[in-house]
C-alpha cells in the first residue's frame, strides 16, 4: 500500500455526508493523487487500435487530445443516443428524488457528492441537454445544462473512474437508472479520445494477444497449473492432472486468470482442479482448459463495447475449434454479466453447441440452453444436491465464514442461492452480513470495473468500506474469519481491504473451500489446508 | 447561495400575474379557450415524439437489473417478480414498479456513526410521499372528468362519493352551515407536494442534486391544488358557467359564459403550464418508465437469444494468429497446436494432426 494513504481514522475524519451550499457545476474538478488511476499506456492503446495512442498524464494540462475532440465526443454521444435505448431514456427521465445518493460505496467512503450516482450522471445530462434538448440550448443553466469544456471532460474521467459499475444504485432507482449503463457510455466516449486509465488497457491488450489479462502466455500457464497439482499432490497425496486445449473433450472450463495467479485465488483454483480431478476419477469427468480462451474476465467491458466483444469472442471460438459439448465458467464476476447478458447476444448464437447437461447428474441446465455456459456454483451446488460429491466440511472448522455476494453476480444474473448452499455443505459455520449488505443490495469492493490498481489506494479503501464494515459487523458478533466470495476482482481487492478495515479477516473463494472439504479417492490424511495451515484437530498432532 | 427554486417560484408567481392581468384586461379567450387547446395539442404531439424518440433507439442487448434469484436449478426458488424468467414475471414486475413504486420502497438511509459503524435504516417517506403525490393527483385527474362529461359517469360519482367521504355540517335548528364535502385527495396532494418540495430544500444531499428544473413543477403543481382548493371551499365560484365552459371545450363549441372567476383562470393556466411543460421536461417520466430496459425486460439471457439490431462483425485474434506467435512455445510445453512449425518435415505434421 502506498505511504501516503490515509490510515483509517484518517480516511473516516474526512468523510462529510452533507454537501455544502454550492452549486454543484461551480466547483471546480480537482484530480487528486491516490483518487485516480494513471494514464493507459500507448502501446497497449495501440494493439488494439484504439484511437489517440500517446503518453499523456491525467495531472498535466495538455491531455494531448485531437484537435476536434469536441465534435468526436459529441458524435458520438449522438450515434450511443441512437444505439442505445437505456442511454437516452435514462438522460431524459431522472427526475433526482435523490433515492440512489447514499447507496453508493464511493459516496458512503469518500462524502464527494459527485459520487452521487445522480450527480455521476448529471455530468454527463448536462451536456446532454446543452446539445440535443431544446429546453438545454435556450435556458441554458437555468435548465441544468452546459457547454462541454476541457473543466467538463476531466471531471468527466476523474467520476467515471470513480464507479465501479456495480449497479447498486439502479435497485433502488424507481425508473431502473442504471449508472453503470450511464458509467460505461462515458467510457467508451472517453475512449474515443485516447482518455482510458493502464489497469484497463494493458490487459485488454494482454487478453487480445495472450488470451488472458495478465498476459501469461501458454507454456507458463501450463507451468502455473502444474505448480499447483505439485502444491495438490504434497497436501493430499493426488496428483490431478488436468487437459489443456484437448479436442473432442466435453466441456471446456474458462476461469478469470487471475485464480492462476495470485492468492488467495490461486486456492480456488486448486479448488476446481481438485473437483474435476475428483470427477474424473468417480464418473470419466472430460473438462479441459483452454490457454487460448484463458481469461474468464473481460476487461474489453470496461473499454466499449465493441472490445468487449472482441475479447468475449474467443470463448465461442475456442469452443467450436475444441468441440466440446458446452462450457463451465468459474467463479468471477463481470465475467458473469457478460456471459449471462452480452456473450449470447454479441457472438452467438452458440448453435454448435449442446444444451448443458451435467455428465454426472443428467441435470439439465436448461437456464443456460441458449448460452450454453454453466457457472461453477450451479454446477457444484447440483453435484451435492445428488449427493454425488464426498465432504468432509469439519476441515473447514477452523473458520468461521460470510459470503459476499459480487456485484454483477447477484445484479446482472441473480446467483444468490447457490454459492449459498455450496457453502453451507462444505462447511459448518456460515453466518450472513446485515440483509442490507447483501444480495442484491450488496456493496461493492470498491475496486471492481478495472479500479483495482495502487495507484488508486485511498479511493479504493474509502470505497470499500461499506462491504468490510458489514463484514466488521459480522467479526464482532460471531467472530467470523473468512470471507468467502466468487468473483476474482474480489478475491484481489478484498483482503487489501480488509487488512485496511479489519485484518483479522481473510478472504477465500467458494472452491477453495470446496477443495478443503472433497475427499479424493486415496488420498492422504490431511494435514494441512490448501494454504499449509494446520487443519482443526493436527494442530495438536503436530506438537506432540 | 443555491438561487435555484427562487428561480422557479418567480416563475410561477409571473404566470400567476400573467394569468390576473390577462383576465383582468379582457384576454378570457385566449386563456379560457386558445391556451387550453394549444396545451392539450402540445402535450399530446409532445408526449408522442418523446417516447417515439426513445422507441426509435435500439435495445441491443437485455440489461435488467436482477434484485432476486435467478432461475436455475429446479430445487432453488426464484424471484419471479424482481427477476422475472417469463414475461408475466415482467408484466408484475412492471405493474408494482408502476403503481406501487416498489424500487422505491426500498430506500434506505445511510449513517455514518462513530467505531466506525455504518448503518442502513429503512426510509420510508420518500416512497410515501410519492405515492401520496401521484395516487391523489390521478384521483384529482379522474374527478375532474365530472366537467367533461355530461351526465356524469356512474365510477366518477362514486369515487367522488367515496372522496369526499369526510363533511363538516353544523346543524343546530338557529344555525346550520354545511362546507362541500371535504375531497382527501386535494389535501393530500397539497400535503404531499408540499413535503416533497420541504425534503428538496433540507436534505442536504436532495438540496445539492436539485435543479430549478425540480423545483418549478413542484411550486406549479401547489399553485394548481391551491387555487383547486380556494375555489371550491371558499371562493365558491360558479360552477354552472365553469362547467359550460369546460364542456364547451370538450364538444368544440367553446364559449366563455360570464361568471368565470378569475381565480379558476389563473387555475387553467397554470394547468395548460404544466401541460404544455410536461413532455420537454423530467416529468416525461411517466411514459418513460414503460421503457426503461433494466426493468421491462425478462432476465432469460441465457435462456433464450436476445438479438441486437446494430450486431457488427468485429476485429478478433484469431486461434490460428495464437499459435503463430506461440507454437514454439506451445510445442515445448507438450500443448497440442494445429500446425507444425513450417520447417518440419511433412509426415511429422501428419502424424501430430492424427493425434
Amino acid at each position: 500500500m502506498a505511504d501516503e494513504t490515509p490510515k483509517p481514522e484518517e480516511l473516516i475524519a474526512k468523510i462529510n455526508h452533507r454537501p455544502a451550499f454550492e452549486d454543484w457545476m461551480q466547483v471546480p474538478v480537482e484530480i487528486r493523487k491516490g483518487m485516480y488511476c494513471y494514464a493507459s499506456n500507448p502501446k497497449s492503446v495501440e494493439y488494439v487500435g484504439l484511437p489517440n495512442p500517446r503518453q499523456w498524464n491525467p495531472l498535466d494540462e495538455d491531455w494531448k487530445l485531437p484537435e476536434n475532440w469536441k465534435e468526436i465526443l459529441f458524435e458520438g454521444f449522438r450515434e450511443r443516443l441512437e444505439k442505445f435505448r437505456t442511454f437516452k431514456v435514462f438522460m431524459d427521465i431522472c427526475v433526482r428524488c435523490g433515492a440512489c445518493a447514499d447507496k453508493c460505496h464511493f459516496f458512503i467512503g469518500t462524502g464527494d457528492p459527485k459520487n452521487m450516482p445522480v450527480l455521476r450522471a448529471e455530468l454527463l445530462r448536462s451536456v446532454y441537454r446543452h446539445d440535443f434538448t431544446k429546453a438545454g440550448r435556450i435556458l441554458g443553466k437555468i435548465a441544468g445544462a452546459r457547454p462541454m469544456t476541457f473543466e467538463v471532460l476531466k471531471e468527466w474521467w476523474y467520476y467515471l473512474f470513480q464507479c465501479t459499475e456495480c449497479r447498486r444504485c439502479s435497485v433502488f432507482c424507481p425508473y431502473g437508472i442504471d449508472t453503470a449503463e450511464i458509467t460505461i457510455m462515458g467510457r467508451e466516449l472517453l475512449n474515443l479520445l485516447g482518455l482510458n486509465i493502464d489497469w484497463i488497457a494493458t490487459p485488454v491488450a494482454n487478453c487480445y494477444r495472450t488470451g488472458n489479462h495478465l498476459g501469461i502466455q501458454p507454456h507458463a500457464f501450463v507451468d502455473m497449473i502444474d505448480f499447483f497439482c505439485d502444491d495438490i499432490e504434497e497436501i493430499t497425496g493426488i496428483r490431478p492432472e488436468p487437459q489443456f486445449n484437448k479436442k473432442g473433450a466435453d466441456i471446456l472450463f474458462i476461469t478469470p486468470s487471475g485464480d492462476v495467479f495470485a492468492d488467495p485465488g490461486t486456492y480456488t483454483c486448486m479448488g476446481y482442479l481438485m473437483l474435476f480431478h475428483y470427477l474424473k476419477e468417480k464418473y470419466g469427468f472430460d473438462i479441459t482448459w483452454s490457454t487460448y480462451a484463458s481469461e474468464g474476465g473481460n476487461f474489453g467491458f470496461f473499454t466499449s463495447h465493441e472490445m468487449m466483444k472482441r475479447l468475449n469472442s474467443k470463448m465461442y471460438m475456442e469452443a467450436k475449434r475444441l468441440g466440446v459439448k458446452w462450457i463451465l465458467g468459474g467463479e468471477c464476476g463481470h465475467m458473469w454479466r457478460v456471459i449471462n447478458q452480452y456473450m449470447d447476444t454479441m457472438n452467438g448464437p452458440a448453435d454448435f453447441l449442446e444444451e448443458p447437461v451435467s455428465p454426472i447428474t443428467g441435470t439439465r441446465f436448461e437456464n443456460a440452453r441458449s448460452t450454453k455456459m454453466v457457472h461453477i456454483a450451479e454446477f457444484t451446488a447440483d453435484l451435492i444436491k445428488h449427493g454425488k460429491l464426498e465432504l468432509d466440511p469439519s476441515r473447514n472448522d477452523n473458520l468461521r465464514v460470510t459470503f459476499h455476494d459480487s456485484c454483477n453476480p447477484s445484479r446482472g444474473m441473480g446467483l444468490l442461492e447457490e454459492p449459498r448452499y455450496v457453502i453451507k455443505k462444505v462447511c459448518n459455520h456460515f453466518y450472513e452480513m446485515p440483509a442490507n449488505t447483501i444480495r442484491e443490495q450488496t456493496f461493492c469492493c470498491g475496486s471492481g470495473a478495472g479500479l483495482n490498481a495502487g495507484e488508486d489506494m485511498e479511493l479504493r479503501m474509502a470505497g470499500g468500506l461499506p462491504r468490510a464494515n458489514a463484514v466488521k459487523y459480522v467479526h464482532e458478533k460471531h467472530g467470523v474469519n473468512m470471507l468467502a466470495c466468487i468473483c476474482a476482482i474480489d478475491r484481489a481487492a478484498l483482503p487489501t481491504s480488509m487488512q485496511y478495515w479489519v485484518p483479522e479477516v481473510d478472504v477465500t473463494g467458494v472452491h477453495e473451500l470446496v477443495g478443503n472439504a472433497l475427499i479424493l479417492p486415496g488420498e492422504t490424511e490431511r494435514t494441512t489446508d490448501l494454504r499449509g495451515e494446520d487443519l482443526p484437530g493436527m494442530e495438536e498432532e503436530a506438537d506432540e | 447561495m443555491n438561487v435555484k427554486y427562487m428561480y422557479s417560484l418567480l416563475a410561477v408567481v409571473a404566470l400567476l400575474l400573467i394569468a390576473w392581468i390577462g383576465v383582468a384586461i379582457g384576454l378570457k379567450v385566449v386563456f379560457g379557450v386558445i391556451f387550453p387547446y394549444l396545451a392539450v395539442i402540445i402535450f399530446i404531439a409532445g408526449f408522442a415524439y418523446r417516447v417515439m424518440g426513445w422507441a426509435r433507439s435500439a435495445v441491443p442487448f437485455a440489461i435488467p437489473t436482477t434484485c432476486g434469484q435467478q432461475k436455475s436449478l429446479p430445487w432453488i426458488k426464484p424471484n419471479a417478480v424482481d427477476n422475472p424468467f417469463s414475461k408475466s414475471g415482467v408484466v408484475a414486475r412492471m405493474a408494482l414498479e408502476i403503481l406501487l413504486f416498489r424500487s422505491l420502497f426500498r430506500n434506505t438511509r445511510m449513517k455514518l456513526h462513530q467505531g466506525p459503524k455504518l448503518a442502513y435504516n429503512l426510509e420510508i417517506f420518500l416512497w410515501v410521499g410519492a405515492l401520496a403525490f401521484h395516487w391523489a393527483f390521478f384521483t384529482v385527474i379522474v374527478r375532474h372528468l365530472r366537467l367533461f362529461l355530461n351526465p356524469v359517469p356512474m365510477p366518477i360519482q362514486l369515487l367522488e362519493n367515496v372522496d369526499s367521504f369526510f363533511r363538516l355540517e353544523i346543524l343546530y335548528d338557529s344555525f346550520k352551515m354545511a362546507l362541500p364535502g371535504v375531497y382527501m385527495s386535494g389535501l393530500v396532494l397539497l400535503l404531499a407536494v408540499t413535503y416533497l418540495l420541504l425534503r428538496r430544500l433540507f436534505i442536504p444531499t436532495v438540496r445539492y442534486i436539485s435543479q430549478a428544473a425540480d423545483y418549478f413543477p413542484l411550486f406549479l403543481i401547489f399553485g394548481i391544488a391551491l387555487t383547486g382548493i380556494l375555489m371550491r371551499y371558499f371562493f365558491k365560484v360558479d360552477i354552472v358557467s365553469t362547467k359550460e365552459l369546460t364542456m364547451g371545450l370538450v364538444t368544440f363549441h367553446p364559449t366563455v359564459p360570464d361568471g368565470v372567476s378569475t381565480i379558476f383562470f389563473i387555475h387553467l393556466f397554470f394547468v395548460c403550464t404544466l401541460l404544455a411543460y410536461f413532455p420537454f421536461s423530467k416529468l416525461m417520466h411517466l411514459g418513460g418508465i414503460f421503457l426503461s430496459p433494466t426493468r421491462n425486460l425478462p432476465a432469460d439471457t441465457r435462456a433464450r437469444r436476445h438479438v441486437n439490431p446494430w450486431n457488427y462483425p468485429v476485429p478478433v485474434h484469431t486461434y490460428e494468429e495464437y499459435e503463430d506467435e506461440f507454437r514454439d512455445k506451445m510445442i515445448e510445453a507438450g500443448l497440442p497446436v494445429e500446425r507444425m512449425p513450417e520447417e518440419t518435415p511433412e509426415e511429422q505434421t501428419d502424424t501430430d494432426e492424427k493425434e
